[in-house]
């Protein structure tokens, strides 16, 4: 019997998903045991036409991690989607955007004119920019488009799993890869990682006060943390009360809060809007001037509570850009 | 979530439309009494009623921003006279951020309101709406579906290229 396919795939991200896998160590070498490889571009070298001559739904898996950027992400997407029965979005921001979809703070040009004229590091005196097409000596060459909206891959394409985390642990992995090989899979849809929130696995859960009063909101890096207690009852903003678990409270066992990369839990309809409303409603404050006072410690309320889902919030983009 | 398309509407015939959330005990029985007391406000109101201000999580403002709402308007008790001690005091210290985070986003701050209205104050509710529906007015429509809309054609447009070149292939 042939050996089930399997491709790894990624879009726009910082190469960490791809490493997660690679994390999986002396692991890995029962996973290449177990499946063919048929595209991996960070390790092996396939290129995109191998992929475009298999026969439509031949791969049996597809990871892909990223978000959707360019015109060029979107077609692999497609193509990805086409040639595989499973597809499964890996990591934070194929699930949600990530970090990458902060851009949707910005407008195409604000972004292209900040990286290729405005940024101390530029040098770029002909303000050159990117051209989708471009011809020497008879020779052309044709680059991906920048699209205005930076989207998860369910926006563009039907995924059929999630695997949360920036970067999704290996734990993590090797429970979707397990219940992949064995063909015991879960309905269309499910996020691969339990649901049920951060707290949970935290190992400070006990220190949280029944009922916080928060009195001012503190900054991770301008704040000496406990080691050993609550996060919230430090006024330090953590996430972890509206993200899902799975990741085994890494960052709190690492003296430092949650960021919420694992995504909301099902009872959660907008992880921001969510986590907005749980960690401002425990303030002390009664009144306009304290309650501004304690919020001065969440100068970016955008990036802190959407810091992986603002593709996927309710607004998904700030709503007056062109 | 499935946005119901909307049709472009010339701005002549364009009416804003606002989303008011009130509080069962005080601002809820405060529009009642505007009611019974027949005084005219704004017919561009939705009026929702929750039992308390602090009921009304920021999921549901963004969610009716995203589903067309023009504006959203919240009302509680006064400081001091929630029915459940500390709700409308939640309320506020939600709403402080949230503003911050929609004027993030880009949406108007007079898009959303919170306001004390207590049960005998019906002729607020009739000034606050009506002040509201105005400036809503001058700011023009919101439209989140349609822009939404707007920003996923430049993906369906791909969609359709890649579909005409696999039909020539398959023609070949």
């Amino acid at each position: 019997m042939s050996k089930p396919k399997v491709a790894f795939y990624w879009c726009a991200s910082c190469g960490g998903c791809e490493e997660s896998i690679v994390d999986l160590a002396e692991d890995i070498l029962g996973v290449v045991a177990a499946v063919d490889i048929v595209l991996w571009p960070v390790a092996m070298d396939f290129k995109r036409h191998h992929v475009e001559a298999m026969p439509d739904g031949s791969i049996t898996a597809t990871l892909l991690n990223g978000a959707i950027r360019t015109s060029e992400q979107e077609e692999m997407a497609r193509l990805l989607r086409r040639k595989t029965q499973v597809l499964i979005a890996y990591g934070a921001c194929a699930q949600s955007g990530g970090i990458p979809a902060l851009a949707n703070q910005f407008s195409r040009e604000q972004i292209l004119k900040y990286v290729y004229e405005d940024s101390p590091s530029t040098v770029n005196p002909e303000k050159t920019r990117p051209q989708t097409r471009f011809e020497e000596e008879g020779r052309v060459a044709e680059l991906p488009e920048f699209r205005n909206v930076v989207r998860s891959l369910d926006q563009v394409v039907d995924v059929d799993y999630y695997l949360p985390g920036c970067p999704p642990t290996p734990k993590v992995l090797k429970g979707a890869l397990e219940a992949l090989l064995s063909g015991k899979l879960p309905p269309k849809g499910t996020i691969l990682s339990p649901d049920t929130a951060t707290c949970m696995d935290c190992p400070r859960l006990d220190s949280k006060p029944q009922d916080l009063a928060i009195e001012q909101f503190r900054r991770p890096h301008l704040t000496a943390m406990d080691p050993e207690k609550c996060f919230l009852a430090q006024g330090v903003p953590c996430m972890g009360s509206g993200t899902r678990g799975g990741c085994e409270a890494q960052c709190p066992k690492g003296n430092m809060p949650c960021t919420g990369c694992f995504g909301p839990t099902s009872k959660v309809h907008d992880q921001g809007a969510k986590l907005l409303s749980a960690l401002t409603s425990t303030l002390a404050a009664k009144d306009e001037a304290g309650i501004n006072q304690a919020l001065k410690g969440i100068p970016d309320p955008v990036g802190t509570f959407y810091r992986y889902g603002l593709a996927k919030s309710l607004l998904r983009r700030k709503v007056d850009l062109q | 979530m499935q946005h119901k398309d909307k049709t472009p509407q010339a701005p002549e015939a364009w009416k804003p439309r606002l989303l008011a959330i009130f509080c069962n005990w005080c601002t809820y029985t405060a529009a009642d009494l505007a009611g019974v007391s027949r005084m005219k406000y704004a017919d561009n109101v939705r009026i929702v009623r929750v039992m308390c201000s602090g009921r009304v999580d920021p999921q549901f403002v963004l969610d009716a921003f995203a589903r067309g709402a023009d504006g959203v308007l919240i009302g509680g008790c006064h400081p001091g006279d929630c029915h459940y001690i500390e709700g409308n005091y939640k309320a506020l210290r939600r709403s402080e951020l949230l503003k911050r985070m929609l004027a993030d986003m880009g949406i108007e701050p007079k898009r959303y309101r919170l306001e004390w209205i207590s049960a005998s104050e019906g002729d607020k509710v009739q000034r606050v709406i009506n002040e509201m529906v105005t400036e809503i007015k001058a700011l023009g429509p919101l439209d989140l579906p349609g822009r939404a809309k707007a920003w996923d054609e430049e993906v369906a447009e791909l969609e359709g290229e890649l579909k005409e070149k696999k039909g020539e292939c398959a023609n070949v």
